[in-house]
């Protein structure tokens, strides 16, 4: 007697996987949880308003308007590709330079917009700063920028600490921004 | 003349009995690396790109609020609109909304919450503003401003 051993049908089994993907494909979401982090100051009303006077060489004038048009250190610019540049030259100046900071702890960086500025410029902008204050960090640290900024993502594991704390040693995150003006909306 | 002999003639064919396997590989791997979208989002949502990122590692800490113009202006008109889950909100509910999200985490670990702001490109700061000075009165101040990351990264 022939035995015909029973087989279950595997020629739809790509169709039925391709089906099961192509759901996937469509309801899922690739998670995206990376962007620019900053730490917002204190509740309005709990900090008491200090009368700390900043002077005016401490501080690195970033100003946009309503029509994304930029003024740093109160003159009108177009061209940002050295802006870099000049915040690092600026918070590392120690004194050298008598209208440049005086030390980096000192050193603000205050960016300003408009209520009509878009979210684009600003992040544009932004990222520029941070981009100043992470070479700074990195080198001294002594590592490339990207591997300083994945270092301060995950701070629980020991040589990531080690790197973060050399880097961030006396030189604070000052950047501050500002309440927008009400020009535009 | 033998030299030049016709090849016989074998049948090509594409063998198709590990195709199963390879599409199982790639299911299980979208599978993994992706997550079930939890709300649909009717606001624009085209975000910027940036080169200074940092990731987030702790994913149950981060509150998501998306920000620009809804997707449906019949209904909801042009006005950038803040959404928070499935539902528009106003400014001054999200003190509200952090205190909720809040109490979904463990207690340890609730000043601990990112939010993770999510803004169309062509959304205005006044409103964005608005927004962080609410995150500020309800105590979540470790903010994320959601980018891409820019293609020709300048190391």
């Amino acid at each position: 007697m022939a035995r015909t051993t029973p087989e279950i049908p595997n020629a739809s089994m790509a169709d039925i996987a391709f089906l099961l993907l192509t759901f996937f494909l469509v309801t899922t979401t690739m998670p995206n949880n990376s962007g620019l982090s900053i730490a917002l100051p204190p509740p309005p009303e709990a900090t008491p308003p200090d009368e700390v006077k900043i002077q005016e060489r401490n501080m690195f004038k970033i100003q946009v308007n309503s029509s994304d048009a930029l003024l740093i250190e109160g003159v009108p610019r177009e061209d940002i590709s050295d802006l870099k540049e000049e915040i690092k030259t600026f918070v590392l100046n120690n004194g050298r330079n008598p209208e440049s900071s005086d030390t980096p702890e000192k050193a603000i960086v205050s960016f300003k917009t408009d209520r009509g500025t878009s979210h684009k410029r600003f992040i544009q902008l932004l990222d520029i700063i941070q981009a100043a204050y992470y070479d700074i960090y990195a080198e001294q640290a002594g590592v490339t920028n990207a591997k300083f900024r994945e270092a301060a993502s995950d701070l629980s594991i020991p040589q990531n600490k080690e790197i973060y704390d050399k880097g961030r040693a006396g030189i604070p995150l000052n950047i501050s921004i500002a309440d927008p003006t009400k020009v535009g909306n | 003349m033998s030299k030049f002999k016709k090849k016989n003639q074998v049948k090509q064919e594409i063998p198709t009995s590990s195709m199963p396997d390879v599409v199982f590989m790639l299911l299980f791997f979208f599978m993994v690396t992706t997550e079930l979208r939890e709300t649909s989002i009717e606001v624009k949502q085209g975000i910027p790109r940036a080169t200074q990122l940092r990731k987030l590692m702790r994913k149950s800490l981060v509150a998501n609020l998306y920000i620009g113009e809804p997707t449906k202006p019949a209904l909801y008109g042009k006005e950038p609109k803040i959404q928070a889950d499935d539902v528009f909100i106003e400014a001054k509910d999200i003190v509200r909304w952090v205190n909720e999200k809040k109490s979904e985490l463990p207690e340890n670990e609730r000043e601990q919450i990112t939010v993770s702001l999510k803004v169309d490109r062509d959304a205005k700061r006044g409103l964005i503003s608005d927004v962080e000075i609410e995150l500020r009165k309800a105590n979540a101040r470790k903010l994320l401003y959601s980018t891409l990351q820019e293609k020709d990264e300048a190391k």
